[in-house]
């Protein structure tokens, strides 16, 4: 007999005025009396729509009757088919647009909670259990990596399953992509990255770090070494800047620079860390995604008193997920919407002091089928702040493009492929995530590595048959 | 890792690294520059390339000691190995058509106008080379930059080698008695530079400078690099270093350069103490 209860079981999380001065998680997780509880509410549909809004196609209903049986650990290997990172997914995906949204439970009350069970499950499998991973036999063949993000690795995971010698390129010193530069600590935690990279690496991945592709080797050098196929991986790396005056000024960061200093580099440990970062007592982040509620909340954990959104539609066009933008104003980050900055104002050494927005209001429909903002006449205002955030999105990095030879890609950056399989127009060269579709989530990303990871055993398995 | 094979110390306050980064030598050129970190709580330090030596698979650095990891970096002996080491990164110089150029080094910069003279002299162009240094015990590479100029010019601001001024007075001068230059090559303090650009200006001379702002990754990512070049905001690390010195919000470069000097110095007060631990 199912759990009939409507509403979902309540995950605890810290309490906010408590959270807002720390960076430990937000929310706690299931204990196991919590899953099971909450497992039970799953009608195990026949048809399982849960499934088809899932882009790694996680066997949602049997990995949850597991759970609700009280086997973990079996729940565990079996979202681990499909999925490479179930402690990342279960933190991060936007589970109401996807998977959640279409739950049968959820046409008359809450949907089952799967990314709160998913996550149970990964932490209870990483505290519980050490298991040595036994590695395939190799196959021989060699795949190339460009990029340890979640797009990267889901592909690396996926083929060095199947016994392909992988190796991924990392850019940076540290692995993850975005998993560590982006996301702050207290929606997911380093250490918990960390370790579902290590599983993979478990089943046959090699990561070289410090290696900039398009840098240090180029795509084709890449070929030349003996890999029949690469995967581009490489995200969306480069941060837009609004072109207002006074974005140039002492106190102005990008998301990215401000993220990375505190994620990637921990610049909440300064000095003991010795990258450092300046947050002020009063910031104003611009933009409306996850990326801005994270360098809003992130602000205000690192001591800023007040810290502003500047967005210029209204909640309803917000892009970042519900749950965000609820836990920020919970944390007490002031919302200005329906405002767009004009010009970043400062003092005569250079330091911002504050910024100069207009008031908007909602129009016809645009390109984006959103309500147009435009400016109100005279509404011009100045808020006093000391440190201004550019969270207004990010393209990919030019860096793999100008340096590979017939690689096409849009006007805009993103690499051009075939949906069904993640070719590029280049031979053998396959791309996936962030790359090819501009900032996207995390669980996209791992689909289309997955798609591609497919592609590639094809390709290299036919060339096999002819050879 | 990346190991250490030579160390030499080129004055109180400038030392010099050989590294060991068989990738990154393959690739390196002169105007380009890598990033490393000494140890797992470290930033992310970039420093132009100072030589490369692709047969030994090995990349030249030279640094003064001003920071916590400048500071490390001094201490670090032959056999000891860096965290991280990441390059080569940004554009490599370009000087097509030269035939004759005037290469200027300040201070520090001097270990980074070298390998640009360095190839000028190998693609069979003219360098006159000027460098200078507060005093003559701060003079560096002196021996290697006659193999490499045609004419080497070194001055002192207070005139302890016998040639008392500053490199743009000394490149006046040149200028003034009737030298052609198809470019000159300006690396140094920023302060430096800009005036190098305002004296050459007026002549029309081609004027590449190299500039060193803050950043993070090195890769296009963070964007604290930017510097304002002909009015429109560009990334040092993956538009320059090297830029048309004449374009250069020199004033901008200045005060973002300065951005985190607070910081800076108590990081190398908490590194001191750390050090006094072990």
């Amino acid at each position: 007999m199912p759990n009939l209860s409507p509403k979902k079981v309540a995950m605890p999380e810290q309490a906010p005025d408590v959270r807002n001065r720390n960076f430990r998680e937000v929310a706690l997780g299931y204990t196991a009396e919590m899953a099971i509880e909450e497992a039970q509410r799953c009608l195990n549909c026949k048809h399982k729509p849960c499934i088809s809004g899932c882009p790694v196609n996680v066997k949602i209903p049997e990995f949850i009757m597991l759970v609700a049986a009280g086997e973990f650990e079996q729940a565990y290997d079996k979202i681990r088919e499909t999925n490479a990172l179930p402690a990342v997914c279960g933190r991060v995906c936007p589970q109401e647009t996807q998977c959640e949204e279409k739950c049968v439970r959820g046409i008359k009350g809450d949907p089952v909670a799967i990314g709160r069970l998913e996550r149970f499950v990964a932490d209870w499998y990483m505290e519980n259990i050490t298991k040595e991973v036994l590695m395939s036999p190799r196959n021989g063949h060699k795949v190339a990596i460009i990029g340890s993000g979640p797009a990267g690795l889901t592909c690396a995971g996926d083929l060095a399953k199947i016994g392909y010698d992988v190796t991924i390129f990392e850019a940076f010193h540290t692995t993850g992509g975005v998993l560590v530069y982006g996301i702050p600590e207290f929606r997911l935690p380093k250490a918990l990255v960390q370790r579902e990279i290590d599983a993979v690496k478990a089943e046959g991945v090699t990561i070289m770090t410090n290696m900039v592709i398009g840098k240090v080797l180029t795509i084709d050098e890449i070929m030349a070494e003996g890999f029949e196929a690469v995967f581009v991986g490489s995200g969306a790396g480069l941060p837009a800047f609004m072109k207002i005056p006074g974005e140039n000024l002492n106190g102005v960061y990008s998301a990215n620079e401000f993220l990375t200093r505190i994620n990637l580099m921990k610049a909440y440990k300064f000095p003991d860390c010795d990258t450092p970062v300046k947050v002020g007592n009063t910031v104003a982040v611009v933009g409306g995604g996850n990326v801005a509620m994270d360098a809003a909340r992130s602000a205000k954990r690192l001591g800023a008193e007040k810290v502003y959104i500047i967005y210029r539609r209204s909640e309803a066009e917000l892009p970042a997920r519900a749950e965000e933008f609820h836990h920020a104003k919970e944390e007490g980050i002031i919302m200005k919407l329906l405002n767009n900055p004009t010009r970043i104002l400062g003092d005569e050494k250079g330091w911002v002091t504050g910024i100069e927005c207009v008031e908007m209001e909602l129009g016809e429909p645009d390109a984006s089928g959103r309500r147009r903002p435009v400016a109100k006449l005279h509404s011009e205002h100045v808020v006093p702040v000391e440190t201004v955030i550019m969270s207004i999105g990010t393209s990919p990095n030019p860096l793999i493009r100008t340096t590979t030879p017939g690689l096409d890609v849009q006007k805009w950056g993103g690499i051009i492929v075939n949906e069904e399989t993640g070719e590029t127009s280049k031979h053998a060269v396959y791309a996936g995530g962030d790359a090819v579709t501009g900032a996207a989530t995390v669980i996209l990303a791992m689909g289309a590595g997955k798609t591609a990871a497919a592609a590639i055993h094809k390709q290299i398995q036919e060339k096999k048959a002819i050879d | 890792m990346y190991k250490v094979v030579r160390k030499k110390v080129l004055n109180s306050q400038v030392k010099l690294l050989e590294i060991e980064a068989p990738y990154v030598a393959r690739k390196a050129e002169p105007g380009q520059f890598i990033i490393l970190r000494t140890h797992a709580d470290g930033e992310r330090v970039p420093l132009t390339i100072a030589d490369f030596d692709r047969v030994k698979g090995t990349i030249t650095i030279i640094f003064q000691e001003v920071g916590a990891t400048t500071k490390q970096l001094g201490q670090m002996e032959v056999g000891d190995k860096l965290l991280d080491f990441a390059g080569p990164l940004g554009i490599a110089s370009h000087f097509d058509g030269v035939k004759k150029a005037a290469v200027i080094g300040g201070g520090l910069g001097t270990a980074i106008a070298f390998p640009q003279a360095k190839k000028l002299h190998g693609m069979g162009v003219e360098v006159d080379m000027i460098a200078g240094f507060r005093n003559q015990e701060l003079i560096i590479l002196e021996e290697e930059m006659k193999t490499v100029a045609t004419n080497l010019y070194i001055t002192t601001d207070d005139g302890s080698n016998g040639r008392k001024g500053f490199v743009t007075d000394m490149l006046k001068q040149l200028i003034e008695a009737g030298n052609k230059y198809d470019v000159v090559i300006a690396i140094g303090p920023p302060i430096m530079m800009k005036f190098i650009c305002a004296l050459t200006k007026p002549y029309g001379i081609r004027t590449i400078v190299s500039l060193n702002p803050v950043m993070v990754d090195g890769t296009g990512m963070c964007g604290g690099c930017r510097v304002t070049v002909g009015g429109e905001t560009k990334f040092a690390c993956v538009d320059g270093p090297d830029f048309d010195g004449h374009q250069v919000d020199f004033d901008e470069l200045m005060r973002r350069i300065g951005m985190y000097k607070t910081e800076e110095k108590i990081s190398e007060e908490a590194h001191a103490c750390n050090i006094g631990l072990h």
